[in-house]
């Protein structure tokens, strides 16, 4: 191996400074305490450790949670490639505040997303009031979860998908009707394989989101262990209870399965893309 | 499946195929809308709406009240430093990264990026692995009389962490589609490598970074999770102003937690309009400065 | 001597950019290296700048190692192809930013400025952002740029490559007549020939990481030393043929004479369109030919001549000349070449007779 290959090229000044503080931040605020993670699982007995992580109660919150996130996740799949869509492609009156909205998820804090749509979803509430009659129950219960996971993944589809809609090149479409396609085989064969890659994308963010969501979710759940307990929950509660270690493997898990998440989604749009461009 | 190739002869076929026909777009913006409406602002109206529930009397109260107050300070100055820290930071970052070429940039990129793919609630767990009782600083840390969790250092750490890679990640693409010609320039007509940064490329970037530290500061002052695993809920002195507005939630004070709440959703739109603010100078300047570089014409 | 520059290589990923370059420029020069693109010139300009680092070799400049020293330390000028002007900075402010980092006193910065302002013609213009200027005033802005500091070498990337066909005249003339005043030795590279032959007082031509050949204008226009030099200076007719006897090549009803070359070996002989000389009559050392086609190319009008069993080549008659003769398509003409240049062709190089 060429160990000149790892030297640093480039003759602007100031790479010594500049990386020194970058490693260095980056192992104390994030890969140290990563690490402590990990060991922490490491020192526990390996039975412990399954224990911990295959209790029914733990099980449970794992199908909630992913079911939930799941569901959000196609919601703002679906509507979020309507919303990229109109925003791009039509101009319609308060165009501009609907595009300025979709980042409300972002910036809005998770406890006040959370108390506000728990006080609108409670039987009570301005929302939940209609849907008592009717039987519906959505506060406390898993539809209330799935809510607000789709409440706070819209983002995600929306802002991944506008930059690739935007680049569209219009000739594309044209040539495509001087072919003689109608509109949907233009936008079914022609425009959706492009968006392809940058949809999976928003959707998997959107997902893999909703699935660590703390903040917004725990007023609407109810907490309810076996019934309305997500994962990020248990977590917090086994540490109140000074259970660290059935805390770090949980979170060990969730780490892991996030991290498999991004290896499958990197997998798809590489596939995607592959399919694109030959 | 039967081939539908029809030339279209007339201009107006020629048109109706490059877009949807108009029932389609209205039904298409009228879901956009409606989904928008009951999903964003349906809850931000519920915000502002419960706060006021009591009257305007009671709403200030509830936020000149003192541990409110103790709160909004907390959340300020973690916010401060979270803003502060990663900005410095993601200034090295995206100098080291986009100015140099060195093998093992792309896993640079992807462990910058790590606390942006952690849960909230992760984040703060790790720090209470190792500052808390029973982590690994904790004997060592109690022996000096110092505390990190369920203090206000480790409100700061844990804010510090989940903001970690905002301004990195929006300065890197940037600074990378720049391009490093000026600084060449800088650099041959005799700057030093201070000079270089202050006079070329922080110039450059200002409404990039701008818009960084705007995101960065949102989402500092509302982060809830991490905060929450760290902060032991001590009231008026480790609670921020998520937390403050858990608390008043779970007393059933419903119009003093939303009033509290109002102020973080005040700070929401305020965001929300200043970004789309810069956005625009920023596109502007943007679209000027391709122009610049495309054919070296006339000037417009 | 201004710089020189001994077996400088320099390498990106296994692809020799500069290939052990040996060359000097005499101070107050004004020197084109000419080359087409990939062919190393630009990336031989930056080293000798400072902005790339060699993989082997040396450069000196004025006399001094420089190799590795830095590019501010070097005191040389640069010009970017695409300008790099200070975009969020005045006219004024990007010409004294060179005195500026020197910590220069602020009125002799100003004498300087616009003692440049007026050496490149921009009077009036110094509170102008580079964004309100036109692409000939911007790359105008940019050699004052380099020129503030008084550096010792003025180096030039393809300066003129983003521009209109005109202006890119206009600023031929321009850079010209600012080295006559300003002395200032200048290294450009283009792969432009025409700006090399009217601008520079030597040329460099480059192909591959290599200097293929060095000499005055007239000389590499003139005396091309190789193939490659033959076929990218100006236009060119080739074919390919074997010496068949002593000092002697054929081609069809053309004898060309030779030197150098064994008996039997392949050769390629250039010739350029307008050293192709075309008559209505007879005269010595013409062969019979046959107009097939005329092409009006502004100044000149080009005929292709048939020469018999499919052998074509080209001619370029003046204008004028071409219309007193009455040239046209099918006519039966005379054509003599009157200069050529022959190489050796190594076997199974290159096939066929090509125009």
């Amino acid at each position: 191996m060429n160990l000149n290959s790892w030297k640093p090229r480039g003759v602007l000044p100031g790479f010594g400074l500049t990386m020194g503080i970058t490693l260095t931040y980056l192992s104390l605020i994030v890969l140290i305490p990563l690490a402590a993670l990990f060991l922490k699982t490491s020192t526990a007995s390996w039975s412990h450790i399954w224990d911990a992580v295959t209790n029914p109660r733990v099980v449970a919150s794992y199908r909630l949670t992913f079911g939930a996130s799941l569901i959000g996740a196609s919601l703002n799949a679906f509507f979020g490639l309507i919303i990229a869509w109109v925003l791009v492609r039509y101009s319609f009156p308060g165009k501009r505040v609907v595009d300025a909205l979709v980042d409300l998820p972002f910036a809005l804090p998770t406890a006040v997303a959370g108390i506000a749509l728990t006080a609108l979803y409670a039987p009570q509430g301005w929302v939940g009031r209609w849907l008592t009659p009717l039987g519906i129950q959505v506060a406390f219960t898993p539809l209330g979860i799935t809510l607000a996971l789709t409440f706070i993944g819209l983002p995600f589809v929306v802002r991944t998908l506008q930059p690739v809609l935007e680049s569209l090149d219009p000739e594309i479409e044209k040539a495509a009707v001087s072919l003689g396609a109608n509109r949907w085989q233009t936008l079914s064969r022609v425009i959706f394989p492009t968006l392809l890659p940058a949809w999976i994308t928003g959707v998997s963010l959107a997902f893999a989101r909703a699935l660590g969501e703390y903040g917004s979710v725990v007023f609407i759940a109810g907490n309810m262990p076996m019934k309305t307990e997500i994962t990020t929950l248990l977590i917090i509660t086994k540490l109140e209870q000074y259970d660290y270690t059935g805390a770090t493997a949980i979170a060990t898990v969730m780490l892991i399965a996030s991290f498999l998440m991004l290896l499958v989604v990197n997998q798809l749009q590489a596939y995607a893309g592959r399919h694109r461009n030959h | 499946m039967k081939p539908e190739s029809n030339i279209p002869t007339g201009g107006d076929a020629h048109l109706r195929a490059l877009t949807e026909p108009p029932w389609v777009r209205r039904s298409l913006i009228v879901a956009a809308l409606l989904f928008i409406g009951f999903f964003l602002v349906l809850p931000l109206v519920m915000v502002f709406a419960s706060a006021l529930a009591k009257g305007f009397q009671f709403y200030f109260d509830a936020i000149r009240e003192p541990m409110a107050l103790a709160a909004i300070r907390l959340t300020l100055l973690a916010s401060f430093i979270s803003v502060v820290l990663n900005t410095l930071f993601g200034l090295a970052a995206a100098w080291s990264i986009t100015r140099f070429e060195f093998k093992g940039k792309s896993l640079l990129i992807t462990l910058i990026d790590l606390p942006f793919t952690v849960s909230p609630v992760i984040s703060g767990l790790i720090y209470v692995l190792m500052f808390g009782l029973q982590g690994w600083f904790g004997p060592w840390l109690s022996d000096h009389n110092l505390q990190i969790i369920f203090a206000v250092p480790g409100i700061i750490l844990a804010t510090v962490f989940v903001t970690f890679p905002f301004v990195a990640r929006e300065l890197i693409p940037l600074m990378q589609e720049q391009g490093t010609e000026e600084e060449e320039a800088g650099m041959v007509l005799g700057a030093t490598g201070w000079q270089i940064f202050l006079k070329i490329t922080l110039p450059n970037i200002k409404w990039g970074l701008l818009y960084c530290v705007i995101l960065c500061n949102a989402r500092a002052m509302g982060e809830f999770g991490a905060v929450s695993v760290v902060s032991g809920h001590i009231r008026g002195l480790t609670n921020t102003l998520p937390l403050h507005v858990e608390i008043l939630y779970n007393e059933y004070n419903y119009a003093a937690a939303f009033s509290v709440a109002s102020l973080l959703a005040l700070v929401a739109v305020g965001t929300l309009i200043l970004k789309k603010i810069v956005e625009y100078k920023y596109t502007d300047e943007l679209k000027a400065q391709k122009e610049m570089t495309a054919t070296g014409g006339e000037a417009p | 001597m201004s710089i020189e520059v001994r077996g400088l290589t320099k390498v990106f990923n296994g692809f020799t950019a500069v290939d052990g370059i040996n060359l000097k420029i005499e101070t107050g020069s004004l020197v084109a290296i000419l080359g087409p693109s990939g062919s190393g010139k630009s990336t031989l300009l930056r080293m000798i700048a400072g902005l790339e680092t060699p993989d082997k070799g040396e450069i000196l400049l004025t006399g001094r190692e420089a190799t590795h020293v830095a590019a501010k330390e070097r005191n040389v000028g640069f010009v970017f192809q695409h300008y790099a002007l200070f975009k969020h900075m005045t006219v004024f402010e990007n010409i004294a930013f060179g005195l500026r980092v020197r910590k220069d006193p602020e009125d002799e910065i100003r004498n300087r400025v616009f003692e440049l302002l007026n050496l490149v013609q921009l009077q009036g213009l110094e509170k102008r952002y580079p964004s309100q200027l036109s692409g000939g005033q911007r790359q105008r802005v940019a050699v004052a740029r380099a020129l503030a500091p008084r550096p010792t070498v003025l180096l030039l990337d393809e300066p003129f490559g983003a521009l209109d066909a005109k202006v890119r005249e206009e600023l031929r003339d321009w850079v010209a007549k600012l080295h006559e005043e300003s002395h200032v030795t200048t290294l450009f590279v283009t792969h432009d020939q025409h700006e090399a032959l009217e601008v520079a007082n030597r040329i460099l031509v480059m192909n591959h990481g290599r200097i293929e050949q060095e000499g005055t204008p007239l000389e590499i226009f003139d005396e091309p030393a190789t193939h490659f030099i033959a076929q990218f200076v100006g236009e060119s007719n080739y074919i390919e043929t074997t010496v068949s006897e002593p000092g002697l090549a054929v081609w069809g009803p053309i004898r060309f004479a030779v030197e150098g070359q064994a008996v039997g070996q392949r050769i390629r002989i250039y010739f350029r369109p307008n050293d192709v000389y075309v008559t209505g009559d007879f005269e010595t050392l013409q062969v019979r030919a046959q107009i097939v086609k005329t092409r009006f190319k502004g100044p000149v009008i080009e005929l292709r001549l048939h020469l018999g069993e499919e052998r074509y080549i080209f001619a370029h008659v003046p204008k004028g000349v071409s219309l007193a003769s009455g040239f046209k398509e099918g006519q039966d003409v005379w054509a003599g070449i009157t200069a050529y240049h022959t190489f050796p062709v190594d076997p199974g190089e290159y096939q066929g007779a090509g125009i």
